[in-house]
C-alpha cells in the first residue's frame, strides 16, 4: 500500500514488517461491549417509559446481558494481552494519561455495580429502590465505558484512519445497535409500544451508522494516511468485500427490516434485524479495526 | 540535557553495521529489530540511484506512545531518552498502535514491546551507543541538542536540509535526517511490493498479533 511514489521509488530491502497487532479478539471486545453497555442504556430507557410490569423480565435481562458480555469483554482483553499476567499493574502502577487505564477503571467499577444487581436479581429484590440506584449508577458509568474505546483509538495515532470525534459517534451508535438487538430477543411478551421503540432505536442507530461509515469511507480523507488506506481498500484491495458485507448485513438489511417491523409490529422482524444487525457489527467493527494496521508506518 | 540522533543520509553507505551492533549490543531477537536500514531504489534506468536509511525510535518529545501506555511501561528519562522497563510492560500493544514511525516491536522472547533506548544503559555509564561506535563513516550523530557546542547541535545550525520524519504529527522528534527526501523519510512514497527484495522475501511476522 502506497501513495503517490517520488521518483519511482521502490523499497529494495527490508525486515518484515509487523502484520496485524489488534486482531479479532479486539474486535470481540468493542462487540461484546457495545452489547452490554447498550442493554443497559437501551433498558433503562425502557424502564424509564414504560411500567416494569410491561416489560416482563426487563428488569432480569439487563444485568444478566450486562454481566456475561462484560466479562465476556473483560475476558478477552486479557487474552489479548501479552502478559496477562501483570493486567494488575493497571491497577497497582495506574498511568492516567492513557485511556486504557481510564477505561478499565471504569468498566470494572461497572462490572462490580452490575454484579450486584445480579446479585439482587438472584435473590428477587430488583423490586427495591437499592435496584434502581445501582441501575442509574450504571447508565452514568455505560456511558464513558462506551466511548473511551473511541479515546484509545485516538490515541493510536499512528492509525490515522480513527479520529476521536468520529469513532465517539460510532461507540454511541454501536451500543444503541446491540443494545436494541439483544433486547429484541426476549421482548416476545412486552408491550407493543415498547416492541415498536426497540425497532425505532435499532433501525435509527443502524441507519446513522451507515451513514457514518459512508462520510468517512468517501468524504473524510484527513491525512496521507487515511487516504492511501481507503483508496486501497476501495479499489478492491484486502478487506473490500467485508467491508460491504458489514455494511449491508449490520445497517442496510436490519434498517429496512426493523422498518418493517415497526409498521407492522411483527415481533419475528423485529428479531431477523436483530440478528443481521449482531452479526454484521461484528464485521464492520473488525474491517475497521484491521484496515489501517495494513499501513506501513517506516 | 536533551539527547538526540541526527544520521546524515549523504554519508551513509548501508553496510548494516549499526543494525548488527545494535542486534548484539541489546540482544534483540531473530526477527525483531530495534534500528534497521531500508534500502531505497529510485529513477528509470540508467539513471537510477540508491539510498539507504537507518530507522530507530524518535525519542519524541510528546511520545504518543508514552501517552498511551497504561502502566508507565514507557516512561521519560531526565535527559530526554523514552525509556522502556519490560518487566512492568503487561503487552497491550497500545505504544505499537500510537507510534507513527512502526518502530516499537512485540519482543517474541519476553512478550513485552521493546524500542531502542538510544543503548540508555551504555549513557549511563558514559559511552556512545553502540550503533555510532559501529559506524565507519560517522553518518550517526548523537548528542545533546541543549549544548550548542555539541557536535548534533552545531550540524542541525549548520545544515539547513535537516528534518524530521512526519513533522505533521506534532510528536517533536529527537531524531534528524540530513540528506534524505520524502522517498527515504515518507513510507508511503515508496512502493514495497510483497515478496520483493534485493536477497530475501518481504514478509509479515505471523508470531505479532496472531489473532487475525
Amino acid at each position: 500500500m502506497h501513495a503517490e511514489t517520488i521518483n519511482n521509488a521502490i523499497v529494495t530491502m527490508d525486515v518484515a514488517l509487523p502484520g496485524i497487532v489488534w486482531g479479532w479478539m479486539i474486535t470481540l471486545n468493542l462487540w461484546a461491549k457495545s452489547i452490554a453497555t447498550g442493554s443497559i442504556l437501551v433498558g433503562a430507557y425502557l424502564l424509564a417509559r414504560y411500567d416494569s410490569k410491561d416489560l416482563k423480565g426487563l428488569k432480569t435481562i439487563i444485568p444478566l446481558v450486562a454481566f456475561v458480555f462484560l466479562n465476556i469483554f473483560l475476558l478477552f482483553t486479557l487474552l489479548d494481552l501479552h502478559q496477562p499476567f501483570r493486567m494488575i499493574n493497571i491497577f497497582l502502577h495506574p498511568h492516567f494519561t492513557s485511556a486504557i487505564t481510564v477505561g478499565a477503571w471504569m468498566a470494572t467499577i461497572l462490572t462490580g455495580i452490575i454484579a450486584l444487581m445480579a446479585y439482587l436479581v438472584y435473590f428477587k429484590k430488583q423490586t427495591g429502590g437499592i435496584y434502581d440506584t445501582l441501575l442509574k449508577a450504571a447508565v452514568v458509568l455505560a456511558i464513558p465505558v462506551t466511548l473511551y474505546t473511541a479515546a484509545i483509538m485516538g490515541e493510536a495515532s499512528a492509525r490515522e484512519l480513527w479520529q476521536t470525534p468520529a469513532e465517539l459517534i460510532q461507540m454511541a451508535l454501536a451500543a444503541f445497535v446491540a443494545g436494541s438487538a439483544v433486547l429484541a430477543f426476549f421482548s416476545g411478551s412486552w408491550k407493543k409500544e415498547a416492541k415498536r421503540d426497540l425497532a425505532i432505536i435499532l433501525a435509527t442507530a443502524a441507519f446513522l451508522s451507515f451513514v457514518m461509515y459512508m462520510g468517512e469511507y468517501y468524504l473524510s480523507f484527513k491525512s496521507e494516511e487515511a487516504e492511501a488506506t481507503l483508496a486501497y481498500v476501495q479499489a478492491g484491495g484486502e478487506y473490500h468485500t467485508l467491508f460491504w458485507l458489514g455494511q449491508v448485513i449490520g445497517y442496510i438489511l436490519p434498517f429496512f427490516i426493523a422498518i418493517g417491523a415497526v409498521r407492522n409490529g411483527n415481533g419475528a422482524l423485529l428479531k431477523l434485524a436483530a440478528i443481521l444487525a449482531l452479526i454484521g457489527l461484528f464485521i464492520a467493527k473488525h474491517v475497521w479495526l484491521i484496515i489501517p494496521q495494513l499501513l506501513p508506518l517506516s | 540535557m536533551k539527547l538526540g540522533f541526527l544520521v546524515d543520509l549523504d554519508l551513509c553507505m548501508g553496510c548494516k553495521g549499526c543494525e548488527v551492533a545494535c542486534k548484539v549490543e541489546n540482544e534483540v531477537p531473530v526477527s525483531s529489530w530495534r534500528l534497521r536500514v531500508k534500502y531505497v531504489d529510485q529513477g528509470t534506468f540508467p539513471d537510477t540511484s540508491r539510498t539507504f536509511t537507518p530507522l530507530r525510535c524518535n525519542h519524541c518529545e510528546s511520545a504518543p506512545c508514552e501517552r498511551i501506555c497504561p502502566v508507565s511501561a514507557l516512561h521519560y528519562l531526565e535527559n530526554g531518552i523514552v525509556n522502556i522497563d519490560n518487566h512492568r510492560c503487561i503487552g497491550c500493544a497500545g505504544c505499537i498502535m500510537a507510534c507513527p514511525y512502526g518502530a516499537i516491536y512485540m519482543d517474541p522472547e519476553t512478550n513485552t514491546a521493546d524500542k531502542c533506548t538510544y543503548c540508555a544503559h551504555r549513557i549511563e555509564g558514559g559511552l556512545m551507543p553502540a550503533c555510532v561506535v559501529a559506524c565507519p563513516v560517522e553518518a550517526n550523530i548523537f548528542g545533546d541538542l541543549d549544548d550548542p557546542m555539541s557536535n548534533i547541535s552545531r550540524y542541525i545550525s549548520a545544515d539547513k536540509r535537516v528534518q524530521v520524519r512526519k513533522p505533521e504529527k506534532n510528536t517533536k522528534p529527537k531524531h534528524f535526517y540530513v540528506g534524505g527526501g520524502q522517498a527515504q523519510l515518507n513510507p508511503l512514497a515508496a512502493k514495497r511490493e510483497e515478496g520483493y527484495s534485493l536477497f530475501n522475501n518481504i514478509t509479515h511476522l505471523k508470531h505479532i498479533g496472531g489473532h487475525h
